[in-house]
């Protein structure tokens, strides 16, 4: 453990290289997150004619840039690396250094922040000249954004990170990611804010995971919630974070007695 | 052309043979789609549980448009993207000099090489939408002539969609990795979900010119609800034939630009 904090700079400044050698390609990864935008186009039109609730247009479009925002610096990618390096066997050259290899797997994903922070903090700005300033003006609030962020990226790692180890047992895992991330897609608040969610549902949502991913960072972020709502979200999120780490860790012990490394 | 015609009924069983070796992943990704379409359609049914239209769309309108959207997409995942997803392969491995060496067009093997029949669904619940919304719009009444007009319309899209997609593999000739491209590709592709008018100020502009999504799913429902007018099929013809041979030209050019990647 401690080899691997030690480690961690170094790895982290690799990947951010890695990251800026492939930037076109990058670039292009980072174009393809338009469903906020497609999202936004919808709900503004519809609060053109009428408010819903307390989402009039500036409401919806400060929400859906914050979805935007929160998205772009939660990114991971570790499912589809993982699966490919069990297919192919070159897991076993990571699994020779000193390091767990999911702690090599977060730096690689965590390195590309930087990039990532290229793209949003222009968006952010451009935000605040289009609709005046949108975000929370709660100093306790502004402060545990980068927290929330993280959590929020935690929890996106992790359960690809699971996922990816799940190849381990089953070839086609990635067929559950794409389940998980249907779910996701519906439950994190990233197509409609959950407040405007028929109530028998909410209660279902408000317990689930998906909401932590990006519901309460992007409500924290454009002050949809009061200091005491994101606190107490804030507690929730980081005990998902650990109870995903602690869950991650435990099938990567049990799945790495299975590996026998096809290929060469 | 009889030629090609038997061509491909070959091609297209042996797509259909590869597919049947892997039964359970078949039917993992039928499950999988429809767990998509519904996912697709959330957002609109919380919206109309508490609004009657939107834009002038009520939501059984709205519905037809997601049909188109939901038969575009399947048509998309089931032929376009699997054939040239394998071209991008071919390129990248140097094995397309034995596609060009073969009696054949090329771009005529390569469109026709793999299926995934699997997104079929998506075609199937895309048909299913529109009849459930036809049902429920009492004030429309879908005769032989418009729905003929429809699939005109409709096919005109599907001609759009693959010339806008045989250029972006072309792209590969130059740039090697072009999966993300696809990948961008397919999410810009989702604003066709909703009826154009939707989009305003510099998204209508880049979803008029640049990729015209409204002549891929608003006009065939357009045509459905009966609003469509001739000039319309006028349009939509234009733009895919224009498109065709463009991409067909685009294709040409960089075939000849191609010295194969292997040895």
């Amino acid at each position: 453990m401690m080899r691997g904090l030690r480690a961690f700079p170094g790895l982290l400044r690799v990947g951010f290289v890695s990251a800026l050698a492939y930037r076109a390609e990058f670039l292009v990864w980072m174009l393809a997150y338009t469903m906020p935008l497609i999202m936004l186009a919808l709900w503004t039109a519809v609060a053109a004619e009428a408010p819903l609730g307390r989402f009039g247009e500036r409401e919806f479009s400060a929400y859906f840039i914050g979805t935007l925002l929160v998205r772009l610096s939660s990114g991971a990618w570790v499912a589809w690396d993982l699966n490919f390096e069990v297919r192919q066997g070159t897991l076993q050259r990571r699994l020779l250094w000193p390091i767990h290899a999911l702690l090599t797997f977060l730096a690689e994903n965590l390195a590309a922040l930087p990039m990532r922070a290229v793209m949003s903090v222009p968006i952010a700005i451009a935000t605040t000249l289009w609709l005046g300033p949108v975000w929370v003006k709660d100093p306790v609030q502004i402060a545990i954004i980068p927290l929330t962020l993280l959590g929020a990226f935690l929890l996106t790692f992790l359960p690809m990170a699971m996922i990816g180890t799940l190849s381990l047992f089953w070839e086609s895992s990635l067929s559950l990611y794409d389940l998980w991330l249907a779910l996701y897609t519906v439950l994190s608040g990233y197509v409609v804010p959950l407040e405007l969610f028929p109530p028998q549902l909410k209660a279902a949502v408000h317990a689930l995971p998906f909401r932590f991913m990006l519901a309460v960072p992007v409500e924290n972020m454009v002050g949809l919630m009061t200091r005491e709502q994101a606190l107490i979200a804030l507690f929730w999120q980081w005990v998902y974070v650990l109870g995903f780490a602690v869950g991650a860790a435990g099938l990567w012990r049990v799945g790495l007695r299975r590996f026998a490394a096809y290929g060469g | 052309m009889r030629r090609y015609a038997r061509l491909l009924l070959v091609q297209l069983r042996a797509a259909v043979l590869l597919q049947m070796q892997y039964r359970l992943d078949f039917f993992l990704e039928i499950g999988l789609a429809l767990f998509w379409i519904a996912a697709a359609l959330a957002p609109l049914y919380v919206l109309f549980s508490m609004r009657d239209a939107v834009n002038g769309w009520n939501a059984y309108e709205m519905l037809v448009v997601v049909g188109f959207f939901s038969m575009h997409k399947g048509v998309l995942a089931t032929v376009i993207q699997p054939s040239l997803n394998n071209a991008v392969e071919h390129i990248r491995k140097g094995t397309l000099d034995f596609l060009l060496l073969k009696p054949a067009d090329a771009q005529f093997m390569l469109s026709t090489s793999k299926l995934e029949l699997a997104h079929l669904t998506d075609v199937l619940a895309g048909l299913l939408m529109i009849a459930w919304a036809l049902e429920h719009l009492p004030n429309v009444h879908a005769g032989p002539l418009d729905l003929l007009f429809a699939c005109l319309l409709f096919l005109c899209g599907l001609l759009i969609l693959y010339a806008l997609w045989i250029m972006v593999i072309s792209l590969a000739f130059r740039v090697v990795k072009v999966d993300n491209l696809s990948y961008l590709f397919v999410s810009l592709f989702e604003a066709a979900r909703w009826p154009a008018s939707i989009f305003r100020g510099a998204l209508s502009l880049f979803f008029t010119f640049v990729i015209p999504l409204a002549l891929m799913t608003t006009y065939p429902a357009l045509a459905v609800l009966g609003r469509a007018r001739l000039q319309h099929f006028a349009i939509a013809s234009a733009v895919a034939g224009g498109l065709l041979l463009l991409s067909r030209f685009v294709w040409q050019r960089s075939i000849r630009a191609y010295t194969g990647a292997s040895s």
